[in-house]
């Protein structure tokens, strides 16, 4: 355990900072970790195409795009929020809220388009708070989003109590459950890769996105480096907060429903999306591709699982099971690292050097 | 006084019904049930055997429904596969719209005819029902209604009636007097929030009853035990809890299950005899009432596969005989009611095994 | 003498002449549990000037005994959580031993009480023996591996049950006056789970292996060097948060009476959020058990305090959501405030 932190922490460092050559730096994890899933990903294509006749149909896919819509946008911001070394369990409240203020404000009748902008900029305001918090305050993000999940939630059940909005007209709510003209996509799913170019560019490509990785590596580093932590996380806290709001009003489109509990109970889902893509809870380390990868994988192990005779019960299994293969995958090499190194009596330090760079 | 004399009226005969289902033998509901398909088959049904049927409760893993489905108690996959169709339960692992969604879709993908289905919320399962009746599916709601986008709804007990006579027991226990709350559910459940609406008209009747909180358990029992913990403190002179639903009602009786508060504080609602054998044999809880679940099940599947086969049509009026269950009416609003809720006491809980 | 340090839930007692380094760290930790038991003390006394009730023997009776099953868990979550790890699995380990050991009683009646609680903690010790092999040995991020455990365990939970469910009629009154059972207006079951939580605090400041957690979660590789068998300590973290989630689900069995697989759902960030209230230290290092105990008195407390004062029941969630920001705002603004005035006072003492 304690040998991994440093493993971890070793590794990104050098991911963030001192690989001379770029290209081995973005194909090695492509390697390592992207083609791991990648390669589950085609098993349970296959698998789930002679399971079941209907499982590569265009209406099924569609299906399992929207049933993962919601929670692969949240992942995206929740996947970078983690990379910097923090993480936001306010993510399916914000949906929540986002949503009751949606049908609230639609119950009062406000124009749509007004409403959207409303909302998103509430999210931004809720994860401002967030942020503020975390870096003005200095408390630990995992106590205060766990704290603004509820706090979140509950403001949504004053917001509309126990009204239940669902008179929305059908040209919004056919965007929850229509496929955008002339593609099979739904428009969660559009709007996901959309967000995920952008936030791939974002992360990979800017200065800022090298910088959250630096935040995530090592804060003081970071810090002496010159990047403004405090004000990065803040910015990511806030974008979490404006994708969540955006993911709440697709939920309530696609359910043509706001409802106070509504996305309850989602965000160790989404955490869940974060992780099997790669991420390091610790910091520093992760991809969008590994999202996009994640998303598809968890989407189409779960669909085709509902279309087998597989007891649905065990759906947590299976679930909980891909985390941990996916997790345990690549620390098969450090392992046999260390179990060499120790053959070796090399001491410690030397061990996570090596583990860094196999 | 009329309507309490006519209720309890009602109440006494299914009481007799239900106890003759308990002991029905298997061999006398295969009888009935081919001697329906037999006499009703026309030009214009087809056979059950390619029909596909799926229950969807509102989450897997929990033992009303378990109850309500099931083959062995008898339940909607009984019915389903007495008549010769072919059927399974699916469902998500929570009771929300974004788990048993999948589920649903899932179902239609796989070439479901009819869907027997609880709704975890009145609307949010609507685009994708209405989308499958498009194609021809057969979608029966029971015990949850999703009232705009279904063929069918099985009532288990008319929401008027499980409201008012909720009242009514209570009323009976407390001498119609005293401070009364309400432990209810998730704020937003439309069930709970239909019969306390019936609940308050009721206690018009009752002037000396006086309602003085609702509060909500959330369907949890850690939540439920604190909300009725914050009740007793805040109202040291209540007198009567009504808890129309199944955890709040078994997460109350084991609160007040101590010697201070049996038989002060009067407890009622819907509850499963199962969970209540042990408050109803001490004391803690007088009576209490609930459907027959493998009842409401069996019911609802049999209505489907009836509807899919088309030997049947959801028109207002139709009659046909369900199996061991007899004959029933479609009502207004395309609705079968099963009948009235069943009360439970000292005197007949322990004939009931669910 | 080092269990008054620990167990100072009143933080006024003289303690004996100590060395003045371990003087000063003892003082560090008494002040967090201070901190902490302050806010639960000014919110009590609002609380209590609001709705005297609030204070009545009953309604203390019910906070203890709503409190115990956190409180269990609390004392597992900070050995692991002080070691730089955490352990989401906690719910799901309290259902699965809930069922499994109060389902015993269905299979046979006449079974042994202490037989019922042996299953329910081996169930618990197993599950934790499961993390901590896959945490310590396997070399992975415990959040990743428990949060795989909470949904691998409460999927086997949902299967071993089934459709089927633990009933109160099913159970023999002695396994349920376990939980309600209490001497002079006390809960038994709460002085049990308070004195496991001394225990537990002695067991960490005075035994080697307890300290050497704080060591491994304030520098995993530092402990590592200097010959702290990590991956052993870890693992006993595990192994020790497993099993008392197992008694805690025995208990949780022996309050509500009624068991699915739903028992437990949820409570592993209500725990964690305790743990933290209560002053420890989320990337390991510091914190004590006493204080996360503490933290979950004062969250069953505020939960107590919105419903017995009536808030609407709309309002409430928020409210105790506000007031968890709020109570770890103000643990962390007095532990800042008090470090400083240590660190002063040091100085002088230097100079």
């Amino acid at each position: 355990m304690a040998l991994d932190v440093v493993d971890q922490s070793a590794t990104a460092g050098s991911d963030a900072v001192g690989n001379p050559s770029p290209i081995r730096r973005l194909l090695r994890p492509l390697l390592r970790w992207e083609g791991g899933l990648a390669l589950v990903l085609v098993i349970s294509v296959v698998g789930g195409s002679l399971l079941s006749p209907e499982f590569l149909t265009a209406s099924n896919i569609f299906n399992l795009q929207l049933s993962i819509g919601e929670i692969a946008i949240m992942a995206l911001p929740l996947t970078l929020i983690i990379i910097s070394g923090e993480i936001d369990l306010s993510v399916a409240s914000t949906l929540g809220l986002s949503s009751s203020v949606l049908g609230y404000l639609w119950l009062h009748h406000w124009s749509m388009g007004l409403i959207i902008i409303v909302v998103l900029a509430l999210g931004a305001l809720l994860g401002l708070f967030n942020g503020l918090l975390v870096t003005r305050l200095g408390l630990p993000s995992l106590a205060v989003t766990i704290g603004t999940l509820t706090l979140y939630s509950g403001i949504a059940l004053i917001v509309l109590g126990s009204t239940i909005v669902s008179n929305f007209p059908l040209s919004y709510t056919n965007i929850g459950v229509n496929s955008v003209p002339g593609v099979d996509l739904s428009y969660s799913m559009l709007i996901f890769f959309i967000l995920a170019i952008l936030a791939a560019v974002l992360a990979h490509y800017t200065s800022f996105g090298r910088s959250i990785y630096a935040i995530g590596s090592s804060p003081e580093a970071a810090a002496y480096a010159g990047i403004r932590v405090k004000r990065v996380k803040t910015i990511l806290f806030v974008l979490s907060g404006v994708v969540c709001a955006l993911a709440g009003i697709l939920f309530t489109f696609r359910l043509s429903t706001a409802e106070y509990n509504n996305g309850s109970g989602l965000e160790l889902n989404a955490v869940s999306i974060s992780l099997l893509a790669g991420v390091s809870i610790f910091g520093g380390r992760g991809t969008i591709v590994g999202v996009v990868l994640s998303v598809a994988t968890l989407g189409v192990i779960q669909n085709a699982l509902l279309l087998t005779s597989f007891p649905q019960q065990a759906m947590g299994v299976v679930i909980g099971g891909l985390l941990l293969v996916s997790v345990f995958v690549p620390n098969i090499s450090l392992l046999r690292n260390y179990l060499r190194s120790r053959r070796l009596r090399s001491n410690a330090a030397l061990v996570d050097d090596a583990g860094s760079n196999g | 006084m009329k309507k309490t004399l006519s209720s309890l009226l009602l109440v006494g005969v299914s009481s007799v019904a239900l106890v003759a289902c308990g002991t029905t033998s298997s061999s006398s509901t295969t009888a009935s049930g081919s001697s329906t398909s037999g006499s009703s088959s026309s030009g214009s049904s087809t056979s059950a055997k390619n029909v596909k049927v799926f229950v969807i409760p509102k989450q897997l893993g929990n033992s009303y429904f378990t109850t309500a489905d099931s083959v062995k108690s008898g339940g909607a996959l009984a019915a389903v596969q007495q008549l010769g169709a072919t059927g399974s339960e699916t469902s998500g692992n929570a009771s929300t719209p974004s788990a048993q969604l999948p589920a649903i879709q899932a179902a239609i993908s796989q070439g479901a005819k009819a869907l027997v289905i609880s709704a975890t919320d009145p609307t949010a399962l609507c685009p994708t029902l209405d989308a499958a009746m498009k194609k021809g599916v057969t979608v029966v709601t029971y015990d949850s209604d999703a009232p705009t986008c279904r063929t069918l709804f099985i009532n288990q007990a008319s929401t008027a009636q499980i409201g008012t006579s909720e009242v009514d027991l209570l009323a009976k226990q407390i001498h119609d007097t005293g401070q009364i709350a309400i432990v209810s559910a998730s704020a937003s459940s439309t069930n709970q929030n239909q019969w306390i609406g019936y609940m308050k008209q009721e206690l018009k009747k009752y002037p000396k009853m006086q309602l003085v909180s609702i509060v909500y358990g959330n369907d949890d029992p850690a939540t439920a035990t604190q909300v009725t913990q914050g009740l007793l403190q805040q109202y040291p002179n209540l007198k009567g809890i009504i808890s129309p639903t199944t955890v709040g009602i078994a997460a109350a009786a084991a609160l007040l299950d101590t010697p201070q508060y049996r038989g002060k504080i009067a407890l009622t609602g819907l509850g499963t005899p199962d969970e209540m054998k042990k408050y109803v044999a001490d004391g803690t809880v007088q009576s209490f009432e609930l459907w027959n679940p493998a009842n409401l099940g069996y019911l609802a599947g049999y209505a489907a596969v009836e509807l899919a086969t088309h030997k049947i049509t959801n028109k207002q009026g139709t009659t046909f005989t369900a199996g061991k269950l007899g004959k029933f009416t479609i009502g207004a609003d395309h609705t079968i009611l099963l009948g009235p809720p069943y009360v439970f006491t000292k005197a007949n809980i322990n004939n009931f095994n669910f | 003498m080092s269990t008054a340090i620990e167990s100072s839930t009143q933080p006024v007692s003289a303690s004996p002449v100590v060395p003045a380094e371990r003087r000063a760290t003892s003082l560090i930790l008494r002040a967090r549990e201070f901190g902490i038991f302050g806010v639960l003390f000014l919110f009590v006394l609002f609380t209590s000037i609001a709705q005297p009730r609030f204070l009545s023997l009953q309604n203390i009776k019910f906070i203890l005994i709503d409190t115990t099953v956190f409180a269990l868990l609390a004392i597992g979550e900070t050995l692991v959580i002080v070691s730089r790890n955490v352990d989401l699995s906690v719910g799901s380990v309290l259902g699965v031993a809930a069922f499994v050991s109060s389902n015993l009683y269905q299979i046979d009646p006449g079974i042994s009480i202490i037989v019922v609680f042996a299953v329910g903690i081996g169930v618990g010790l197993a599950c934790g023996l499961g993390n901590g092999i896959l945490v310590a040995f396997g070399k992975v991020p415990s959040l990743v591996v428990t949060l795989a455990t909470l949904y691998i365990i409460r999927g086997l939970d949902v299967l071993i049950v089934g459709g089927n469910q633990v009933v109160a009629n099913a159970l023999p009154s002695s396994f349920l006056a376990v939980a309600s059972g209490s001497v002079l207006g006390i809960p038994v079951i709460s002085i049990i789970v308070a004195a496991m939580v001394l225990l537990a605090a002695y067991y960490l400041r005075n035994f080697r292996s307890g300290r050497d957690l704080y060591a491994i979660g304030s520098n995993p590789s530092a402990a590592q060097l200097v010959g702290i068998p990590t991956s052993k300590r870890v693992l006993i973290a595990f192994v020790i948060s497993g099993a008392l989630a197992g008694l805690a689900g025995v208990i949780w069995a022996s309050y509500y009476g009624t068991i699915n697989s739903t028992a437990g759902n949820g409570y592993e960030l209500q725990v964690v959020a305790a743990v933290v209230v209560g002053g420890v230290a989320i990337f390991g290092g510091s914190g004590s058990v006493v204080g996360a105990a503490i933290g979950a008195l004062l969250l069953n407390t505020i939960n107590s305090a919105l419903y017995v004062l009536g808030v609407s029941a709309f309002w409430d969630q928020a409210i105790a959501g506000l007031l968890l920001l709020v109570a770890i705002s103000l643990d962390k603004g007095i532990a800042s405030y008090l470090a400083k005035v240590l660190r002063g006072r040091s100085r002088n003492h230097g100079a």
